[in-house]
């Protein structure tokens, strides 16, 4: 019951910090780029803000359109569940392995692209366009990450991958490192940073995933862009707690809980900072390169593949 | 310099294809060859003018009297400016086109075509252009019968009926954007034909900022038609208030002290550094790099801060007037303006060799949008659209007026003709703009900063001719009665650079036109009046 409990005050954590990495990572690029930066509790008033609003809905809105941001939202929320936050070994973990967390963002992305063409306006079907080629290069790239690593840790739950990688100690291996490299590249494409996409932009002929929401208000925008902030930190908790999984709480004591928090705070922080220097000293890509860059990702991951077979096996 | 050396043989030319010149005179607007030419001959004097490889460069029509128009073309050749002018009754508007040898004509045509009612016999396109539904088909607001107040309408009817253009086949796609935008620019209406991202047509639909310029302009006197000039296009403020009071001051035949003359083209250069520096920010913008966005507005804010207090307006509105410029700056000041001037040299030498090496921004501008020279020279682009693409034209150093004329004025050119290269020039003009204010600093001239005004005689006309920032800016002026202004035209660099946008980005890719656009910055207001 207490394991519940925990897991339960972990997701919480999980949704509520998710603007906080946002302005975090904003803070960082305004500060690499001499401007002042927004207030830390930005995105939240934002949300308030776009919660507190009159929902606009086009007159050829279908239910698809609507339904759309609670699906959205529901899929990333169950991707959270899924994803060791502050400790392992928690009873969510065991609904879903890490394949299923690849399909909660393919469910969310599907719906998505509908709900883009599903109004009709041009802007929509071609961010829906843009980002189905996207995800077609990019979830195979990750699911090839994630075999490496299910390789490595002989399971497919990222609770157990995690609690083996701890066991095993401080080991380099060079399957683990192209599964990193790879996983950061499918990151970028899938949360819609720089190079791949800006979500800063207000070019509507440059958006991808922005494009697809150009019609989306109110309560329904919020959603959706809580669910995107919640899929970068998801993305980010990835990074640091499989490839740096160190600190990490494998009990439910208070003690070990409150380091771990700490732990992975700090991690976080400075893994905002990467994001944020990586995406000043880069321009947005030209469209058609997006395909190369996911390309090398899946190389990347599929070298971490062979290099655990070749080198580590045996 | 020997001008007007090339009148002899265009003269020999229209005797053989037979187009009879009334009259020449290089007297009736100064600096330029006026020839009168009957309405007949309208269309083979464009022939003409095209074998001799001149630029066109403006079209405007005038109505002198209740019965009469007369329609004023002007070419450029070798620096040198030529007005033809024919008659045309206003029983029979009809002319014939000069589109089918100057594409650069088409939109001027079809602007005189909405405002005058002046039909264009083989004009390839004669779909309306600056008319879309705020006064009805069949009213012409620059003829004098019309009020200047316009017709009172009720609420303007939607415009929903303009033929654009179609593209058809398997896979083609209607990407229609604007004229309403996500950001803060002018309004202008993009329709993209597309197959998967590859843009197979753009065409431009502008005209939403129609302001009427030209009939407000009607019964100003000089200082309040500079003013208008001024609000042409407030991005080149200074540029039009210069072009438009140059062509008064030639119409009124008054000489400007070199001390205004020193001062308008400090004034001139610091715009064109303040929009250059605005314009390389928001290119890198354009392409995700945010970086150099707020490094560049940082540095233009300053710059323009500077304005202010030196020369009391950030932009530098109204500080040309007839007759002279309505600020003085001293020693005190000079030394302000050249400390700034080196602290933005130091500033860019560090911020343009970081685009310049940055692989990233490089793969993005480099071969975009890529405007050859022959497509340059067809549609006769000016400005830094011009000498990224080849074309070797600066009126400040090709058609030096003053104070240019007794400078050393450098002007950039690159061949690629893409978004890196007109980012280039930007970054070049600004050095070499550094370097003019530092010559005309130093040695200002002492004087009066303007002499008082003029009011000329019924009918005298002048033409201004000023490079403003987006390069040749033309103005046109012919005072009535008492002083006042009957007929004013401005002719923004836009006019011709526009164009070019829609032929540039052919081949290229739907995500990259914003940056496209973005490295042409056409004026949507200078262009639709």
């Amino acid at each position: 019951m207490n394991d519940w409990l925990l897991a339960l005050i972990e997701l919480i954590l999980f949704v509520a910090l998710a603007p906080l990495f946002s302005a975090w990572v904003k803070r960082v690029k305004c500060w690499l780029q001499n401007r002042r930066a927004p207030a830390l509790l930005q995105p939240y008033r934002d949300l308030r803000r776009l919660f507190a609003k009159q929902v606009l809905l086009s007159h050829n809105a279908s239910p698809v359109f609507r339904a759309t941001p609670y699906i959205i939202a529901g899929a990333t929320l169950l991707a959270a569940a899924v994803v060791p936050f502050i400790s392992v070994n928690l009873p969510t973990a065991a609904i879903a392995d890490v394949i299923v967390l690849a399909g909660f963002f393919a469910l969310a992305r599907f719906f998505l692209a509908l709900a883009g063409m599903d109004v009709g306006t041009a802007f929509g079907g071609m961010g829906s366009s843009r980002e189905m080629t996207i995800s077609a290069l990019a979830e195979p790239a990750m699911l090839m990450a994630v075999f490496t690593l299910a390789m490595v840790a002989h399971s497919t739950n990222l609770s157990t991958v995690i609690d083996q990688l701890l066991a095993q100690g401080l080991v380099l291996r060079p399957s683990l490192l192209f599964a990193l490299l790879s996983l950061v590249l499918v990151g970028i494409a899938e949360t819609g940073r720089i190079p791949i996409d800006n979500p800063a932009t207000h070019l509507e002929l440059t958006m991808i995933h922005e494009a697809m929401i150009l019609e989306y208000s109110g309560r329904h925008l919020a959603l959706i862009e809580w669910a995107a902030q919640l899929k970068l930190l998801i993305y980010g908790v990835l990074i640091v707690n499989i490839f740096f999984p160190w600190g990490i709480a494998t009990s439910g004591s208070p003690g070990a809980l409150a380091i771990a928090s700490g732990v992975v705070f700090v991690k976080l922080l400075v893994l905002g900072v990467l994001l944020a220097v990586g995406e000043t000293v880069l321009a947005k890509m030209r469209l058609f390169r997006v395909p190369a860059f996911l390309v090398l990702a899946l190389t990347l991951a599929l070298i971490g593949l062979l290099s655990h077979i070749i080198l580590e096996v045996g | 310099m020997s001008r007007f050396d090339w009148l002899s043989e265009l003269l020999a030319r229209c005797e053989d294809e037979h187009v009879l010149v009334r009259h020449g005179s290089a007297t009736r607007l100064a600096l330029v060859h006026l020839l009168d030419i009957d309405h007949e001959d309208w269309g083979r004097f464009a022939e003409v003018a095209q074998q001799q490889g001149c630029r066109w460069v403006a079209l405007w029509a005038d109505q002198i009297d209740a019965d009469d128009f007369n329609i004023d073309v002007c070419f450029e050749y070798h620096g040198d400016y030529l007005v033809v002018r024919a008659p045309l009754a206003i029983r029979q508007p009809v002319l014939p086109s000069h589109t089918p040898w100057f594409p650069a004509a088409n939109r001027p045509e079809r602007h005189l075509q909405d405002m005058f009612g002046i039909a264009f016999s083989d004009h390839p396109d004669s779909r309306r252009w600056t008319r879309h539904q705020a006064w009805p088909e069949g009213q012409y607001p620059l003829r004098r019968d019309f009020p200047a107040g316009g017709e009172p309408t009720d609420d303007t009817p939607p415009d929903s009926a303009y033929p654009f253009f179609q593209a058809q086949g398997a896979g083609v796609y209607e990407i229609p954007v604007g004229p309403v935008h996500a950001g803060i620019i002018e309004p202008g209406h993009f329709r993209f034909q597309a197959v998967g991202e590859t843009v197979l047509n753009l065409e431009e639909r502008l005209g939403y900022v129609h302001k009427g310029i030209e009939k407000t302009a009607e019964g100003r006197d000089a200082a309040a038609a500079a003013r208008l000039a001024g609000r042409v296009s407030g991005d080149s403020t200074v540029a039009h208030s210069w072009a438009a009071c140059m062509a008064m001051e030639r119409a009124a035949r008054i000489g400007v002290p070199a001390r205004a003359l020193a001062l308008r083209a400090v004034l001139a250069e610091r715009e064109r550094v303040a929009n250059h520096l605005g314009d390389i920010g928001a290119i890198c913008n354009d392409v995700g790099f945010a970086f150099a966005l707020y490094q560049f507005s940082r540095l233009r804010e300053d710059w323009q801060r500077l304005n202010r207090t030196v020369f009391g307006h950030r932009l530098l509105m109204d500080r040309v007037i007839p007759g002279g410029v309505a600020a003085d700056i001293d020693a005190a000041q000079v030394d302000e303006l050249l400390r700034q001037h080196s602290t933005l040299q130091a500033e860019l030498d560090e911020l343009i060799p970081m685009l310049d090496d940055n692989p990233s921004l490089e793969d993005r501008l480099l071969g975009t949008g890529v405007l050859t020279t022959e497509t340059a020279a067809q549609l006769g682009v000016v400005g830094y659209v011009g000498k990224a693409s080849g074309i070797d034209y600066d009126l400040r150093r090709d058609h030096a007026y003053a104070p240019y004329h007794r400078l050393q004025v450098e002007s950039p050119l690159y061949h690629d003709g893409d978004v890196a290269s007109r980012l280039k020039v930007r970054a070049d003009e600004i050095g070499h703009a550094l370097n003019l204010m530092e010559q005309l600093l130093s040695g200002l001239p002492d004087g009066e900063t303007h002499i008082d005004w003029q009011a000329p005689a019924s009918n005298a006309e002048g033409l201004g001719l000023v490079e403003g920032w987006r390069g040749e800016i033309l103005c046109y002026v012919r005072f009535g009665e008492a002083g006042r202004v009957a007929r004013f035209f401005p002719r923004d660099p836009s006019w011709l650079n526009w164009p070019a946008l829609e032929q540039l980005i052919h081949g290229n890719i739907v995500p990259d036109f914003p940056v496209c656009n973005k490295s042409v910055n056409g004026s949507y207001s200078g262009h639709d009046l």
